[in-house]
Protein backbone atom coordinates (compact mmCIF):
# COMPACT_ATOMS: atom_id res chain seq x y z
CA UNK A 1 0.00 0.00 0.00
CA UNK A 2 1.08 3.43 -1.15
CA UNK A 3 2.88 5.06 2.27
CA UNK A 4 0.98 8.46 2.40
CA UNK A 5 -2.34 6.21 2.06
CA UNK A 6 -1.32 4.24 5.15
CA UNK A 7 -0.59 7.21 6.73
CA UNK A 8 -3.53 9.04 6.43
CA UNK A 9 -5.38 5.97 7.67
CA UNK A 10 -3.64 5.24 10.68
CA UNK A 11 -3.96 8.78 11.78
CA UNK A 12 -7.75 8.95 10.73
CA UNK A 13 -8.55 5.60 12.64
CA UNK A 14 -6.70 6.66 15.89
CA UNK A 15 -8.34 9.63 16.08
CA UNK A 16 -11.37 8.08 15.48
CA UNK A 17 -11.04 5.73 18.65
CA UNK A 18 -9.42 8.66 20.28
CA UNK A 19 -12.62 10.63 20.06
CA UNK A 20 -14.57 7.61 21.41
CA UNK A 21 -12.79 7.33 24.27
CA UNK A 22 -13.11 11.25 24.94
CA UNK A 23 -16.57 10.42 24.83
CA UNK A 24 -16.55 8.16 27.59
CA UNK A 25 -13.80 9.78 29.88
CA UNK A 26 -16.45 12.31 29.85
CA UNK A 27 -18.88 11.02 32.29
CA UNK A 28 -15.84 10.20 34.47
CA UNK A 29 -14.48 12.88 34.58
CA UNK A 30 -17.48 15.43 35.23
CA UNK A 31 -18.07 13.17 38.14
CA UNK A 32 -14.91 13.53 39.70
CA UNK A 33 -14.18 16.90 38.90
CA UNK A 34 -17.68 17.86 41.04
CA UNK A 35 -16.80 15.60 43.92
CA UNK A 36 -13.33 16.71 44.75
CA UNK A 37 -14.46 20.00 44.55
CA UNK A 38 -17.58 18.88 46.84
CA UNK A 39 -14.75 17.52 49.55
CA UNK A 40 -14.39 19.66 51.59
CA UNK A 41 -18.11 20.00 52.93
CA UNK A 42 -17.84 16.36 53.15
CA UNK A 43 -15.14 16.61 55.57
CA UNK A 44 -16.80 19.08 57.24
CA UNK A 45 -20.55 17.68 57.83
CA UNK A 46 -22.01 14.05 57.29
CA UNK A 47 -23.93 12.51 54.14
CA UNK A 48 -27.13 12.14 55.98
CA UNK A 49 -26.88 15.85 57.47
CA UNK A 50 -26.21 17.27 54.23
CA UNK A 51 -29.30 15.75 52.32
CA UNK A 52 -31.75 15.62 54.99
CA UNK A 53 -31.24 18.75 57.03
CA UNK A 54 -33.57 21.10 56.32
CA UNK A 55 -31.53 23.83 58.21
CA UNK A 56 -29.69 26.17 55.20
CA UNK A 57 -26.97 29.23 56.70
CA UNK A 58 -24.43 29.38 54.76
CA UNK A 59 -22.99 32.62 56.76
CA UNK A 60 -23.15 29.75 59.57
CA UNK A 61 -21.61 27.59 57.62
CA UNK A 62 -24.62 25.19 57.84
CA UNK A 63 -25.52 23.43 54.84
CA UNK A 64 -29.13 21.75 54.78
CA UNK A 65 -30.17 20.44 51.07
CA UNK A 66 -33.39 19.00 52.10
CA UNK A 67 -35.92 21.49 51.17
CA UNK A 68 -34.08 22.16 47.43
CA UNK A 69 -34.35 18.59 46.85
CA UNK A 70 -38.00 18.34 48.18
CA UNK A 71 -38.98 21.51 45.84
CA UNK A 72 -37.59 19.83 43.19
CA UNK A 73 -38.90 16.59 43.66
CA UNK A 74 -42.93 18.56 44.12
CA UNK A 75 -42.04 20.62 41.05
CA UNK A 76 -41.22 17.07 39.39
CA UNK A 77 -44.05 15.23 40.41
CA UNK A 78 -46.45 18.15 39.17
CA UNK A 79 -44.85 18.44 36.23
CA UNK A 80 -44.88 14.52 36.12
CA UNK A 81 -48.80 14.38 36.65
CA UNK A 82 -49.73 17.20 34.30
CA UNK A 83 -47.95 15.87 31.31
CA UNK A 84 -49.04 12.12 32.02
CA UNK A 85 -52.18 12.06 29.80
CA UNK A 86 -50.94 14.07 26.78
CA UNK A 87 -48.15 12.54 26.46
CA UNK A 88 -50.10 8.74 26.80
CA UNK A 89 -53.75 9.84 24.72
CA UNK A 90 -51.14 11.47 22.32
CA UNK A 91 -48.85 8.98 21.76
CA UNK A 92 -52.06 6.26 21.38
CA UNK A 93 -54.31 8.13 19.14
CA UNK A 94 -50.75 9.37 16.67
CA UNK A 95 -49.69 5.95 16.57
CA UNK A 96 -53.15 4.10 16.43
CA UNK A 97 -56.59 5.91 15.20
CA UNK A 98 -55.07 9.30 13.41
CA UNK A 99 -54.51 9.32 9.66
CA UNK A 100 -51.24 9.73 7.92
CA UNK A 101 -51.12 13.58 7.21
CA UNK A 102 -51.34 14.23 10.74
CA UNK A 103 -48.77 12.34 11.62
CA UNK A 104 -46.46 14.24 9.28
CA UNK A 105 -47.86 17.59 10.56
CA UNK A 106 -46.73 16.13 14.49
CA UNK A 107 -43.72 15.46 13.54
CA UNK A 108 -42.60 18.99 12.97
CA UNK A 109 -44.45 20.25 16.26
CA UNK A 110 -43.05 17.81 18.24
CA UNK A 111 -39.12 18.65 16.97
CA UNK A 112 -39.76 22.59 17.66
CA UNK A 113 -41.64 21.58 20.96
CA UNK A 114 -38.03 19.56 22.32
CA UNK A 115 -36.11 22.70 20.07
CA UNK A 116 -37.02 25.54 21.58
CA UNK A 117 -34.95 26.32 24.47
CA UNK A 118 -36.14 26.48 28.05
CA UNK A 119 -35.80 30.22 28.28
CA UNK A 120 -38.46 30.40 26.00
CA UNK A 121 -40.88 28.57 27.73
CA UNK A 122 -39.78 30.72 30.96
CA UNK A 123 -40.77 33.91 28.74
CA UNK A 124 -44.25 32.42 28.29
CA UNK A 125 -44.73 30.86 31.61
CA UNK A 126 -43.94 34.76 33.14
CA UNK A 127 -46.62 36.07 30.64
CA UNK A 128 -49.18 33.33 30.86
CA UNK A 129 -49.15 30.62 33.56
CA UNK A 130 -48.13 33.02 36.04
CA UNK A 131 -50.71 36.01 35.79
CA UNK A 132 -52.96 33.34 35.33
CA UNK A 133 -52.69 31.62 38.63
CA UNK A 134 -52.19 34.59 40.46
CA UNK A 135 -54.80 36.31 39.07
CA UNK A 136 -57.78 33.77 38.69
CA UNK A 137 -56.72 30.34 39.80
CA UNK A 138 -55.77 31.56 43.46
CA UNK A 139 -58.77 33.79 43.81
CA UNK A 140 -61.29 31.34 42.29
CA UNK A 141 -59.49 28.96 44.66
CA UNK A 142 -60.46 31.58 47.08
CA UNK A 143 -56.56 31.87 48.11
CA UNK A 144 -54.04 34.29 47.27
CA UNK A 145 -51.01 33.73 45.13
CA UNK A 146 -48.06 35.66 43.59
CA UNK A 147 -48.04 33.35 40.85
CA UNK A 148 -44.33 32.68 41.15
CA UNK A 149 -45.37 28.62 42.43
CA UNK A 150 -45.25 24.91 42.30
CA UNK A 151 -47.71 24.84 40.16
CA UNK A 152 -46.50 27.37 37.49
CA UNK A 153 -43.17 25.67 37.36
CA UNK A 154 -44.50 22.16 36.86
CA UNK A 155 -47.21 23.20 33.87
CA UNK A 156 -43.96 24.93 32.34
CA UNK A 157 -41.91 21.81 33.07
CA UNK A 158 -44.57 19.55 32.18
CA UNK A 159 -44.94 21.16 28.61
CA UNK A 160 -41.51 20.89 28.02
CA UNK A 161 -41.47 17.66 29.01
CA UNK A 162 -44.27 16.30 26.85
CA UNK A 163 -42.41 16.42 23.61
CA UNK A 164 -39.40 14.22 25.01
CA UNK A 165 -41.65 11.48 26.49
CA UNK A 166 -44.13 11.49 23.47
CA UNK A 167 -41.47 10.77 21.02
CA UNK A 168 -40.23 7.95 23.05
CA UNK A 169 -44.10 6.55 23.37
CA UNK A 170 -44.25 7.17 19.59
CA UNK A 171 -41.34 5.01 18.80
CA UNK A 172 -42.42 1.83 21.57
CA UNK A 173 -45.89 1.99 20.34
CA UNK A 174 -44.91 1.71 16.43
CA UNK A 175 -43.04 -1.67 17.44
CA UNK A 176 -46.54 -3.00 18.32
CA UNK A 177 -46.60 -6.16 15.82
CA UNK A 178 -49.35 -5.35 13.77
CA UNK A 179 -50.88 -8.28 13.75
CA UNK A 180 -51.22 -8.81 17.18
CA UNK A 181 -53.57 -6.40 17.05
CA UNK A 182 -55.26 -7.51 14.29
CA UNK A 183 -56.06 -10.68 16.02
CA UNK A 184 -57.64 -8.88 19.00
CA UNK A 185 -59.86 -7.15 16.57
CA UNK A 186 -61.01 -10.03 14.73
CA UNK A 187 -61.85 -11.30 18.25
CA UNK A 188 -64.48 -8.88 18.48
CA UNK A 189 -62.67 -5.93 20.79
CA UNK A 190 -63.42 -2.57 19.92
CA UNK A 191 -60.15 -0.70 19.07
CA UNK A 192 -59.82 0.93 22.13
CA UNK A 193 -59.87 -2.58 24.37
CA UNK A 194 -57.27 -3.77 21.51
CA UNK A 195 -55.12 -0.30 22.00
CA UNK A 196 -55.77 -0.73 26.09
CA UNK A 197 -55.01 -4.71 26.13
CA UNK A 198 -52.45 -5.13 23.53
CA UNK A 199 -51.05 -1.61 23.19
CA UNK A 200 -50.67 -0.39 26.98
CA UNK A 201 -50.26 -3.88 28.86
CA UNK A 202 -47.49 -5.32 26.39
CA UNK A 203 -45.27 -2.34 27.20
CA UNK A 204 -45.23 -1.63 30.48
CA UNK A 205 -41.76 -1.76 30.80
CA UNK A 206 -41.42 1.06 27.93
CA UNK A 207 -44.44 3.42 29.46
CA UNK A 208 -42.43 2.95 32.33
CA UNK A 209 -39.13 4.54 30.83
CA UNK A 210 -40.42 7.16 28.97
CA UNK A 211 -41.99 8.74 32.30
CA UNK A 212 -38.94 7.94 33.85
CA UNK A 213 -36.78 9.73 31.59
CA UNK A 214 -39.47 12.41 31.28
CA UNK A 215 -39.19 13.28 34.83
CA UNK A 216 -35.19 12.75 35.00
CA UNK A 217 -35.24 15.64 32.55
CA UNK A 218 -37.95 17.80 34.74
CA UNK A 219 -35.52 17.20 37.73
CA UNK A 220 -32.55 18.77 35.85
CA UNK A 221 -34.43 21.44 34.32
CA UNK A 222 -32.85 24.40 35.15
CA UNK A 223 -33.93 28.00 33.88
CA UNK A 224 -37.45 27.72 33.12
CA UNK A 225 -38.19 26.68 36.27
CA UNK A 226 -36.17 29.48 38.08
CA UNK A 227 -38.27 31.91 36.31
CA UNK A 228 -41.89 30.80 37.29
CA UNK A 229 -41.44 29.16 40.19
CA UNK A 230 -40.56 31.94 42.80
CA UNK A 231 -37.13 30.77 44.53
CA UNK A 232 -38.52 30.55 48.22
CA UNK A 233 -38.06 28.01 50.56
CA UNK A 234 -41.73 27.40 51.72
CA UNK A 235 -42.03 23.93 52.76
CA UNK A 236 -45.28 23.96 52.48
CA UNK A 237 -47.63 21.57 50.49
CA UNK A 238 -49.83 23.96 49.32
CA UNK A 239 -48.77 24.37 45.12
CA UNK A 240 -49.56 27.41 45.25
CA UNK A 241 -46.81 28.79 47.53
CA UNK A 242 -43.33 29.06 45.84
CA UNK A 243 -40.81 26.34 46.24
CA UNK A 244 -36.91 26.61 45.62
CA UNK A 245 -35.84 23.47 43.58
CA UNK A 246 -32.20 22.85 43.46
CA UNK A 247 -31.01 23.50 39.86
CA UNK A 248 -32.39 26.94 40.72
CA UNK A 249 -29.97 27.09 43.62
CA UNK A 250 -27.10 26.37 41.88
CA UNK A 251 -27.86 28.92 39.19
CA UNK A 252 -29.07 31.77 41.30
CA UNK A 253 -26.08 32.37 43.78
CA UNK A 254 -22.84 31.06 42.02
CA UNK A 255 -22.07 35.50 42.18
CA UNK A 256 -21.37 34.89 45.84
CA UNK A 257 -20.13 31.29 46.00
CA UNK A 258 -16.73 32.56 46.06
CA UNK A 259 -17.11 35.10 48.85
CA UNK A 260 -18.25 32.92 51.73
CA UNK A 261 -16.32 29.84 52.92
CA UNK A 262 -17.64 26.09 51.87
CA UNK A 263 -20.05 27.89 49.85
CA UNK A 264 -18.88 27.16 46.29
CA UNK A 265 -18.18 23.36 47.72
CA UNK A 266 -21.79 23.41 48.85
CA UNK A 267 -23.15 24.57 45.39
CA UNK A 268 -21.04 21.31 43.44
CA UNK A 269 -22.09 18.86 46.16
CA UNK A 270 -25.60 20.34 44.89
CA UNK A 271 -24.59 19.67 41.19
CA UNK A 272 -23.00 16.10 41.87
CA UNK A 273 -26.31 15.15 43.86
CA UNK A 274 -28.14 16.10 40.65
CA UNK A 275 -25.92 14.30 38.52
CA UNK A 276 -25.74 11.00 40.07
CA UNK A 277 -29.51 11.13 40.65
CA UNK A 278 -30.35 11.55 37.09
CA UNK A 279 -27.50 9.20 36.11
CA UNK A 280 -29.19 6.54 38.12
CA UNK A 281 -32.65 7.48 36.84
CA UNK A 282 -31.33 7.30 33.05
CA UNK A 283 -29.08 4.38 33.62
CA UNK A 284 -32.52 2.04 34.71
CA UNK A 285 -34.92 3.30 32.76
CA UNK A 286 -32.25 3.38 29.09
CA UNK A 287 -31.91 -0.36 30.08
CA UNK A 288 -35.71 -0.73 30.29
CA UNK A 289 -36.18 0.84 26.66
CA UNK A 290 -32.92 -0.97 25.28
CA UNK A 291 -34.36 -4.30 26.39
CA UNK A 292 -38.30 -3.32 24.94
CA UNK A 293 -36.42 -2.58 21.75
CA UNK A 294 -34.29 -5.86 21.71
CA UNK A 295 -37.95 -7.65 21.47
CA UNK B 1 -73.19 -3.70 27.98
CA UNK B 2 -72.97 -2.77 24.66
CA UNK B 3 -73.85 1.04 25.24
CA UNK B 4 -71.31 0.70 27.99
CA UNK B 5 -68.53 -0.46 25.60
CA UNK B 6 -69.76 2.22 22.73
CA UNK B 7 -69.44 4.80 24.81
CA UNK B 8 -66.15 3.98 26.43
CA UNK B 9 -64.81 3.52 22.79
CA UNK B 10 -65.47 7.20 21.72
CA UNK B 11 -64.53 8.91 24.86
CA UNK B 12 -60.99 7.69 24.99
CA UNK B 13 -61.30 8.21 21.16
CA UNK B 14 -62.25 12.11 21.66
CA UNK B 15 -59.79 12.36 24.78
CA UNK B 16 -57.10 11.14 22.53
CA UNK B 17 -57.68 13.21 19.82
CA UNK B 18 -58.29 15.76 22.06
CA UNK B 19 -55.34 15.74 23.31
CA UNK B 20 -53.68 15.65 20.23
CA UNK B 21 -54.84 18.69 19.12
CA UNK B 22 -54.25 20.24 22.35
CA UNK B 23 -50.20 19.92 21.19
CA UNK B 24 -50.54 21.83 18.24
CA UNK B 25 -52.30 24.05 20.15
CA UNK B 26 -49.72 24.97 22.99
CA UNK B 27 -47.20 25.31 20.30
CA UNK B 28 -49.13 27.52 18.43
CA UNK B 29 -49.71 29.59 21.81
CA UNK B 30 -46.25 29.46 22.45
CA UNK B 31 -44.88 30.46 19.30
CA UNK B 32 -47.95 33.09 19.30
CA UNK B 33 -47.50 34.49 22.61
CA UNK B 34 -43.81 35.21 21.51
CA UNK B 35 -44.46 36.63 18.59
CA UNK B 36 -47.37 39.13 19.99
CA UNK B 37 -45.15 40.54 22.59
CA UNK B 38 -41.92 40.84 20.59
CA UNK B 39 -43.49 42.25 17.34
CA UNK B 40 -43.98 45.48 18.94
CA UNK B 41 -40.74 45.84 20.59
CA UNK B 42 -38.64 44.61 17.61
CA UNK B 43 -36.61 47.31 15.84
CA UNK B 44 -33.18 47.55 14.19
CA UNK B 45 -32.01 49.59 17.12
CA UNK B 46 -32.75 46.23 18.87
CA UNK B 47 -30.89 44.33 16.31
CA UNK B 48 -27.74 46.09 15.14
CA UNK B 49 -26.86 48.08 17.97
CA UNK B 50 -25.15 47.52 21.38
CA UNK B 51 -26.34 48.66 25.05
CA UNK B 52 -24.74 51.96 25.69
CA UNK B 53 -25.43 52.36 29.09
CA UNK B 54 -25.67 49.32 31.02
CA UNK B 55 -28.12 46.63 29.59
CA UNK B 56 -30.10 46.61 32.72
CA UNK B 57 -30.48 49.93 33.14
CA UNK B 58 -33.10 50.92 30.72
CA UNK B 59 -29.95 52.94 28.33
CA UNK B 60 -30.10 53.45 24.88
CA UNK B 61 -29.20 50.56 22.41
CA UNK B 62 -29.49 46.30 21.82
CA UNK B 63 -28.66 43.14 21.88
CA UNK B 64 -26.33 42.93 19.34
CA UNK B 65 -23.14 41.91 21.36
CA UNK B 66 -25.51 38.87 22.79
CA UNK B 67 -26.67 38.10 19.28
CA UNK B 68 -23.23 37.71 18.19
CA UNK B 69 -21.93 35.91 21.57
CA UNK B 70 -24.51 33.53 20.91
CA UNK B 71 -23.49 32.56 17.52
CA UNK B 72 -20.36 32.29 18.26
CA UNK B 73 -20.66 30.10 21.51
CA UNK B 74 -22.75 27.71 19.46
CA UNK B 75 -20.71 27.82 16.03
CA UNK B 76 -17.34 27.10 18.54
CA UNK B 77 -19.37 24.46 20.07
CA UNK B 78 -20.76 22.75 17.15
CA UNK B 79 -17.22 23.21 15.15
CA UNK B 80 -15.61 21.13 18.83
CA UNK B 81 -18.62 18.51 18.65
CA UNK B 82 -18.47 17.94 14.92
CA UNK B 83 -14.62 17.38 15.46
CA UNK B 84 -14.87 14.54 18.22
CA UNK B 85 -18.36 13.44 17.18
CA UNK B 86 -18.53 12.61 13.65
CA UNK B 87 -15.67 10.29 13.68
CA UNK B 88 -16.96 8.63 17.06
CA UNK B 89 -20.10 7.84 15.36
CA UNK B 90 -18.14 6.87 12.00
CA UNK B 91 -15.55 4.53 14.40
CA UNK B 92 -19.09 2.81 16.14
CA UNK B 93 -20.76 1.93 12.90
CA UNK B 94 -17.85 1.45 10.75
CA UNK B 95 -14.99 -0.56 13.50
CA UNK B 96 -17.35 -2.21 15.89
CA UNK B 97 -19.96 -3.35 13.00
CA UNK B 98 -19.88 -6.90 13.82
CA UNK B 99 -19.57 -6.34 17.86
CA UNK B 100 -23.43 -5.84 18.50
CA UNK B 101 -23.09 -5.94 22.34
CA UNK B 102 -19.88 -3.27 22.52
CA UNK B 103 -22.55 -1.20 20.37
CA UNK B 104 -25.20 -1.65 22.00
CA UNK B 105 -23.62 -1.38 24.67
CA UNK B 106 -21.99 2.70 23.77
CA UNK B 107 -25.16 3.57 22.74
CA UNK B 108 -26.66 3.08 25.92
CA UNK B 109 -23.84 4.96 27.63
CA UNK B 110 -24.21 7.82 25.23
CA UNK B 111 -28.26 8.14 25.97
CA UNK B 112 -27.44 8.13 29.42
CA UNK B 113 -25.30 11.24 28.65
CA UNK B 114 -27.95 12.96 26.64
CA UNK B 115 -29.88 13.17 29.96
CA UNK B 116 -27.22 14.98 31.99
CA UNK B 117 -28.56 17.91 32.46
CA UNK B 118 -27.08 21.33 31.77
CA UNK B 119 -26.90 23.12 35.06
CA UNK B 120 -24.28 20.09 35.53
CA UNK B 121 -21.89 20.37 32.68
CA UNK B 122 -22.45 24.62 33.58
CA UNK B 123 -21.09 23.31 37.14
CA UNK B 124 -18.46 21.40 36.04
CA UNK B 125 -17.34 23.75 33.58
CA UNK B 126 -17.01 26.56 36.31
CA UNK B 127 -14.90 23.90 38.75
CA UNK B 128 -12.46 22.90 35.41
CA UNK B 129 -12.39 26.73 35.17
CA UNK B 130 -11.25 27.49 38.82
CA UNK B 131 -8.98 24.41 38.11
CA UNK B 132 -7.46 25.88 35.05
CA UNK B 133 -7.10 29.47 36.76
CA UNK B 134 -9.16 30.78 33.57
CA UNK B 135 -11.88 33.32 34.19
CA UNK B 136 -15.38 33.48 32.59
CA UNK B 137 -14.91 33.66 28.50
CA UNK B 138 -15.95 33.13 25.34
CA UNK B 139 -13.22 30.05 25.23
CA UNK B 140 -14.81 28.57 28.45
CA UNK B 141 -18.35 29.09 27.59
CA UNK B 142 -17.63 27.49 23.98
CA UNK B 143 -15.73 23.97 25.91
CA UNK B 144 -18.51 23.67 28.22
CA UNK B 145 -21.00 23.66 25.49
CA UNK B 146 -19.52 21.70 23.32
CA UNK B 147 -19.28 18.98 25.66
CA UNK B 148 -23.16 19.40 26.45
CA UNK B 149 -24.06 18.87 22.36
CA UNK B 150 -21.13 15.90 21.69
CA UNK B 151 -23.41 13.38 22.56
CA UNK B 152 -26.32 14.66 20.79
CA UNK B 153 -24.29 15.17 17.64
CA UNK B 154 -22.75 11.44 18.17
CA UNK B 155 -26.07 9.83 18.94
CA UNK B 156 -28.02 11.87 16.23
CA UNK B 157 -25.65 11.08 13.35
CA UNK B 158 -24.96 7.39 14.61
CA UNK B 159 -28.93 6.80 14.43
CA UNK B 160 -28.58 7.30 10.75
CA UNK B 161 -25.79 5.62 10.09
CA UNK B 162 -27.34 2.72 11.95
CA UNK B 163 -29.88 2.49 8.90
CA UNK B 164 -27.57 2.38 6.09
CA UNK B 165 -27.36 -1.12 4.60
CA UNK B 166 -24.37 -3.54 5.61
CA UNK B 167 -23.71 -4.50 2.18
CA UNK B 168 -22.45 -1.62 0.81
CA UNK B 169 -19.56 -1.07 3.57
CA UNK B 170 -18.64 -4.41 2.39
CA UNK B 171 -18.87 -4.19 -0.92
CA UNK B 172 -16.49 -0.77 -0.29
CA UNK B 173 -14.37 -3.23 1.83
CA UNK B 174 -14.16 -6.18 -0.88
CA UNK B 175 -13.17 -3.62 -3.82
CA UNK B 176 -10.08 -2.90 -1.29
CA UNK B 177 -10.47 0.36 0.96
CA UNK B 178 -9.60 0.15 3.88
CA UNK B 179 -12.27 0.84 7.00
CA UNK B 180 -10.85 4.41 7.78
CA UNK B 181 -11.58 4.86 3.92
CA UNK B 182 -14.99 3.31 3.76
CA UNK B 183 -15.96 5.54 6.65
CA UNK B 184 -15.19 8.85 5.62
CA UNK B 185 -15.87 8.46 1.84
CA UNK B 186 -18.78 5.74 1.87
CA UNK B 187 -20.99 6.51 4.92
CA UNK B 188 -20.13 9.77 5.28
CA UNK B 189 -21.20 10.56 2.46
CA UNK B 190 -24.38 8.27 2.21
CA UNK B 191 -25.11 9.52 6.11
CA UNK B 192 -24.07 13.00 4.90
CA UNK B 193 -27.99 14.15 6.03
CA UNK B 194 -27.75 12.56 9.20
CA UNK B 195 -24.92 14.51 9.87
CA UNK B 196 -26.27 17.95 8.69
CA UNK B 197 -29.47 17.15 10.70
CA UNK B 198 -27.10 16.71 13.75
CA UNK B 199 -25.59 19.25 13.08
CA UNK B 200 -27.90 21.83 12.94
CA UNK B 201 -29.50 19.79 16.16
CA UNK B 202 -26.32 21.10 18.56
CA UNK B 203 -26.26 24.17 16.95
CA UNK B 204 -30.35 24.74 17.89
CA UNK B 205 -29.26 23.26 21.49
CA UNK B 206 -26.17 25.16 21.71
CA UNK B 207 -27.80 28.77 20.89
CA UNK B 208 -30.81 28.42 23.33
CA UNK B 209 -29.13 26.63 26.59
CA UNK B 210 -29.08 29.33 29.18
CA UNK B 211 -27.77 27.26 32.11
CA UNK B 212 -23.98 26.23 31.03
CA UNK B 213 -23.18 29.67 29.86
CA UNK B 214 -24.55 30.65 33.46
CA UNK B 215 -21.03 30.21 34.86
CA UNK B 216 -18.93 29.72 31.86
CA UNK B 217 -19.56 32.49 29.38
CA UNK B 218 -20.33 35.51 31.80
CA UNK B 219 -21.91 38.65 30.23
CA UNK B 220 -20.38 41.72 28.75
CA UNK B 221 -21.55 44.70 26.93
CA UNK B 222 -19.52 44.59 24.27
CA UNK B 223 -19.08 42.18 21.39
CA UNK B 224 -16.38 40.01 22.37
CA UNK B 225 -13.10 40.23 19.94
CA UNK B 226 -10.35 37.19 21.63
CA UNK B 227 -11.17 33.51 23.04
CA UNK B 228 -10.81 35.17 26.82
CA UNK B 229 -13.05 37.95 26.40
CA UNK B 230 -16.39 37.41 28.27
CA UNK B 231 -19.51 37.17 25.32
CA UNK B 232 -22.99 37.71 26.47
CA UNK B 233 -25.67 35.13 24.69
CA UNK B 234 -29.43 35.12 23.98
CA UNK B 235 -30.73 33.36 26.33
CA UNK B 236 -28.90 35.03 29.49
CA UNK B 237 -29.85 38.59 27.75
CA UNK B 238 -33.70 37.40 27.69
CA UNK B 239 -33.20 35.82 31.53
CA UNK B 240 -31.27 39.04 32.94
CA UNK B 241 -33.30 41.75 31.47
CA UNK B 242 -37.01 40.08 32.45
CA UNK B 243 -35.71 40.42 35.81
CA UNK B 244 -35.21 44.13 35.18
CA UNK B 245 -37.93 46.54 37.14
CA UNK B 246 -37.51 48.99 34.36
CA UNK B 247 -40.78 48.16 31.71
CA UNK B 248 -38.31 49.38 28.49
CA UNK B 249 -35.98 46.89 29.31
CA UNK B 250 -38.48 43.98 29.85
CA UNK B 251 -39.73 45.01 26.13
CA UNK B 252 -35.74 44.40 25.21
CA UNK B 253 -36.35 41.08 26.68
CA UNK B 254 -39.46 39.91 24.63
CA UNK B 255 -37.41 41.33 21.47
CA UNK B 256 -34.97 38.98 22.25
CA UNK B 257 -37.16 36.23 23.05
CA UNK B 258 -38.64 37.05 19.84
CA UNK B 259 -34.85 36.80 18.04
CA UNK B 260 -33.91 33.55 19.58
CA UNK B 261 -37.39 31.73 18.92
CA UNK B 262 -37.07 32.85 15.36
CA UNK B 263 -33.40 31.37 15.22
CA UNK B 264 -34.76 28.43 16.58
CA UNK B 265 -37.60 27.81 13.83
CA UNK B 266 -34.89 28.71 11.13
CA UNK B 267 -32.83 25.80 12.33
CA UNK B 268 -35.39 23.39 12.81
CA UNK B 269 -37.17 23.83 9.59
CA UNK B 270 -33.98 24.22 7.48
CA UNK B 271 -32.71 20.68 9.61
CA UNK B 272 -36.07 19.39 7.95
CA UNK B 273 -35.40 20.77 4.46
CA UNK B 274 -31.64 19.63 3.99
CA UNK B 275 -32.48 16.21 5.77
CA UNK B 276 -35.12 15.82 2.23
CA UNK B 277 -32.47 17.20 -0.09
CA UNK B 278 -29.41 15.08 1.12
CA UNK B 279 -31.48 11.68 0.90
CA UNK B 280 -32.34 11.76 -2.54
CA UNK B 281 -29.03 11.13 -4.04
CA UNK B 282 -28.21 8.32 -1.51
CA UNK B 283 -27.50 4.83 -3.02
CA UNK B 284 -30.58 2.38 -2.09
Amino acid sequence: MELRRRIVDSFNGKWMLISLIILFILPLVIGTGLYLKSIPLLEHHSLRQLVFSTNWAPSRSSFGFWSFISGSLYVTLISFLLSLPFCLFAAIYLTQFSSRFLLRIMHPVIDILSGLPSVIYGVWGILIVVPFIGDYLAPALGTTSTGYSVLAGGSVLAVMCIPYSLNMLIEIFRTVPCGLREASLSLGATSWEAVKHVVIRGNYPGIIAAFGLGIAKAFGETIAVMMVVGNVVSNSFNPLDPAYPLPALIANNYGEMLSIPLYDSALMFAALVLFIIIVIINLIFRFLIHKTRKK
Amino acid sequence: MKYRKRFEELFFKIISALMTYALIAVLVFIIGVIFYKGISALSWDILLKTPKGGYYYGGEGGVLNAIIGSLYIASGATFIAMIIGMPAALYLNVYLMRYKRTQNTIRFLLDTLWGIPSIVYGAFGFAMMLFLGMNASLLAGIITVSLLVLPIMVRTFDEILSTIPKGLMEASLALGSTRCETAYKIMLKQGFQGFITAVLLCFGRAIGDAASVLFTAGYSDQIPVNLDEPAATLPLAIFFQLSSPIPEVRERAFASALILTTIILVISLSARLFSMRFSQTNIR
